[in-house]
């Protein structure tokens, strides 16, 4: 690859373009060497202390990974240099930084965003100073008397062996594509989640709250299992933009919602303008079980993610919710995939994508009826919304039916900022940047009333942060 | 001293064709005015023109308000001076609930200036309430408006109630009402005439612009005005609806010579 190309990501990856950003000052304990190998793998599961079953899987998925030719469809991955990454940094256990530390415009940033408290110093890697410990620890102990189990997967694999062999990699197995094949290799972090029959989880799990552990890597791994009856809402990540120095970020997520369960899984996804996010979510859906997704993406240079439900048994249903805002010099290829396996099951898709400044959403469906599942419907809405003639929207919707009996919807549509619209709006005192920030937050109202409170508030905040001075 | 909004030799054209050729008209606080016209006349161009709607070019002429030359300036702006258009087609905006909308809309042309605003320049929350739940008493609409997203589903009627909630919450100085007749039964005609009735008083002139003379008898204008062809003809009083109710348009297109579009 051509050396400029190298270089211009190596810079972006420690710039201060990304205006929240800072250079990480953090001493990593270990950082192996740049680009992927067998010996870096080995190394990496000799300092983690992993069972062997784990170095195998590993290293099975890095030959999957290495045999995969480079990715051709979605986003321009042109300037992804594999060799140029850091695969495993680990930072170190005694983090010498604090609140003092962090730059005070980080800060005002946080304070804008009206982020709590806790949350803050978490995204500022101040967590050896973190306040709320005590929380952590009282929600832990709450989940432990319901017999929940919340943990890293790094952590998870060594208290839990059999649960989490028994599930890894069977709803996303490493030759699934790509970047599940990396992330099956290099993989981090990331939450393991069981809730056990019959238990509903009151309130929402939120990653930021594992605090003790290697919190959002570059390829962190998550695993859910609701077993039959449970209820439990995920929250990942946060509104807040996340820091990162590092260009690549392609996480993998795995669900299992047996029978009658129902799981809600919620990202709102923020990173740095220079990362690409490559992320495979996708989830099991047994008999009556429900599985929703909730995912904006904001942030990131070029952002591929199509989160998934397989409705395995009769009764599953799907539903995903989606939403895209694209700046510039940004790509959001976001949608979302439901496979009916079984008769009866249902799905619902609906996708909500903002295009400003030059920026690029498409919206990626894929709706499978298989042969035979009879009964089953499925209903897909897209709307895009094009603020400005140098942006850009695209539909890519595939649907594959293999039976007659389904009842299947799909509706696009594309729309500008109405010029009736902001004039409307203008003509009761509204400046344009008010008015145009008003139409955009109508529009994904439908997905911010999904959100828990803070999280509605923030995203709110979010969309206001990226339509200042969007108007000339 | 009284706000006029004073209109003279105005050209407004559309996508380069002229529709408003050469207006002349000045409307004072405290007084109610009917311009009426046929279809087509140029009715709507003149109140999006005045509003600052960047589909209409003025050509040439002046529109002062409050002593301002308001045609540099924006819709936003002209709002803030105390002018207000309650449209003929107002816009549904998705998910942004009227409350909401009103709140900023309000806030925005009180200023920051006004009575008692918080940090972030929006007018407290308990007050916009307890003002807004009292408007809405008062027009008699219903308390469900609020939380309804702006427009969006609103029958013909709704929508026109929810512009004279509008009103009644922005307090302008100079209202144009383009058409908040058109499409409403007798019924509603009536609502919306009683409810335009309570807001009129010495702070608030009117413009209304209609085509049929209905909404005039809830509405009595002082002044009647006839627009042809983009141009006002006839200038007078509560006679000149009664021709028209009488006649129609035809006799006066014919003592102009002008041919029906
Ligand atoms: N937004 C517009 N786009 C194109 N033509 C318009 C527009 N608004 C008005 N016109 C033209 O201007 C003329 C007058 O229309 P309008 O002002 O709406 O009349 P009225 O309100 O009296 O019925 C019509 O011939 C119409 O075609
Ligand atoms: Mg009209």
């Amino acid at each position: 690859m051509a050396n400029s190309e190298t270089n211009t990501i190596e810079e972006l990856g420690v710039s201060n373009d990304y205006q929240y950003g800072f250079h990480d000052d953090v001493k990593p304990t270990f950082k192996s060497r740049k680009g992927l190998d067998e010996g870096v793998i080995n190394q990496m599961c000799d300092i983690k202390g992993e069972p062997d079953w784990m170095r195998q899987y590993r290293l099975n998925a890095y030959q999957i990974f290495k045999q995969k030719p480079m990715t051709k469809w979605g986003g321009d991955l042109s300037q992804l240099d594999f060799d140029d990454i850091y695969y495993y940094v680990k930072a170190s256990d005694q983090s010498e930084r604090s609140w003092d530390d962090v730059p005070d415009d980080i800060k005002k940033t946080f304070d804008r965003l009206g982020i709590p408290e806790a949350e803050r110093k978490f995204l500022a890697g101040v967590g050896a100073q973190y306040d709320s410990e005590v929380v952590y620890h009282n929600i832990v102990e709450e989940l432990d008397k319901i017999g929940v189990v919340f943990l890293d997967t790094d952590t998870a694999i060594k208290e839990y062996p059999d649960l989490v062999k028994k599930y890894f990699g069977t709803i996303i197995p490493s030759a699934d594509n790509q970047f599940a094949a990396l992330n099956s290799a290099v993989w981090s972090g990331g939450s393991f989640v069981y809730v056990p029959p019959g238990v509903k989880v009151e309130y929402p799990l939120q990653a930021y709250f594992r605090i003790n552990s290697e919190n959002m890597g570059q390829f962190e791994r998550t695993l859910i299992i609701a077993d039959e009856g449970s209820q439990v809402h995920y929250v990942e990540g946060c509104t807040a933009p996340t820091f990162s120095s590092q260009s690549l970020h392609s996480a993998v997520v795995e669900i299992v919602c047996m029978k009658g369960s129902r799981v809600r899984y919620t990202t709102i996804q923020n990173w740095a303008n220079n990362v690409y996010n490559l992320v495979t979510k996708r989830a099991f859906a047994y008999e009556d079980a429900q599985m929703e997704w909730v995912d904006g993406n904001l942030g990131s240079k070029l952002t591929m993610k199509y989160p998934s439900v397989y409705m395995m048994e009769p009764g599953a249903r799907g539903d995903i919710l989606s939403i895209a805002f694209a700046s510039k010099g940004q790509h959001q290829d976001a949608g979302a995939k439901v496979y009916h396996c079984a008769p009866h099951t249902t799905s619902q898709i609906t996708s909500k994508s903002i295009s400003k400044d030059g920026g690029r959403s498409s919206y990626r469906g894929w709706v499978d009826v298989a042969k035979g599942a009879k009964g089953c419907k499925s209903h897909v809405v897209c709307d895009a919304l094009i603020l400005d003639k140098d942006s850009r929207s695209d539909t890519y919707p595939v649907i594959e039916i293999g039976e007659n009996d389904t009842n299947i919807e799909h509706e696009a549509r594309v729309s500008k900022i109405g010029e009736e619209q902001l004039f409307y709006l203008m003509s009761r005192g509204l400046s344009e940047e008010e008015a145009s920030t008003m139409i955009v937050n109508g529009f994904i109202e439908p997905l911010v009333k999904e959100l828990p409170m803070e999280y509605a508030v923030e995203m709110n905040r979010l969309i206001q942060l990226q339509m200042e001075g969007s108007v000339g | 001293m009284s706000t006029d909004l004073m209109i003279k030799d105005l050209h407004i054209s559309v996508q380069g064709k002229p529709i408003i050729k050469g207006l002349n008209l000045a409307v004072k606080q405290g007084e109610i005015h009917a311009l009426m016209g046929p279809n087509g006349s140029g009715k709507s161009t003149l109140a999006n023109g005045l509003m600052g709607h960047p589909l209409y070019d003025i050509d040439s002429g002046e529109v002062i308000f409050s002593g301002v030359d308001v045609l540099e300036l924006e819709p936003n702006e002209r709002a803030k001076l105390g002018l207000f258009l309650a449209f003929q087609y107002p816009t549904a905006i998705p998910g942004v609930s009227l409350a909401n909308f009103l709140r900023l809309a309000v806030s925005a042309v009180r200023g920051k200036e006004g009575n008692g605003s918080s940090n972030d320049g929006l007018i407290p929350m308990r007050e916009f309430r307890r003002e807004l739940r009292e408007k809405m008493k008062q027009l008699g609409v219903d308390d469900s408006f609020a939380r309804r997203y702006l427009n969006d589903g609103f029958s013909g009627g709704e929508k026109k109630r929810a512009e004279i909630l509008q009103l009644a919450m922005l307090e302008p100085k100079i209202a144009i009402l383009d058409e908040t007749d058109s499409g409403l039964d007798i019924d509603a005609i009536r609502v919306v005439g009683e409810s335009v009735n309570q807001l009129i008083g010495p702070e608030l002139g009117v413009l209304i612009i209609t085509h049929y003379p209905r909404l005039l008898d809830y509405i009595r204008p002082q002044f009647v005005h006839i627009l042809l062809d983009g141009r006002i003809v006839e200038s007078g009083g509560w006679e000149l609806t009664q021709m028209l109710e009488a006649e129609g348009y035809d006799p006066i297109r014919e003592k102009y010579g002008i041919d029906e579009e």
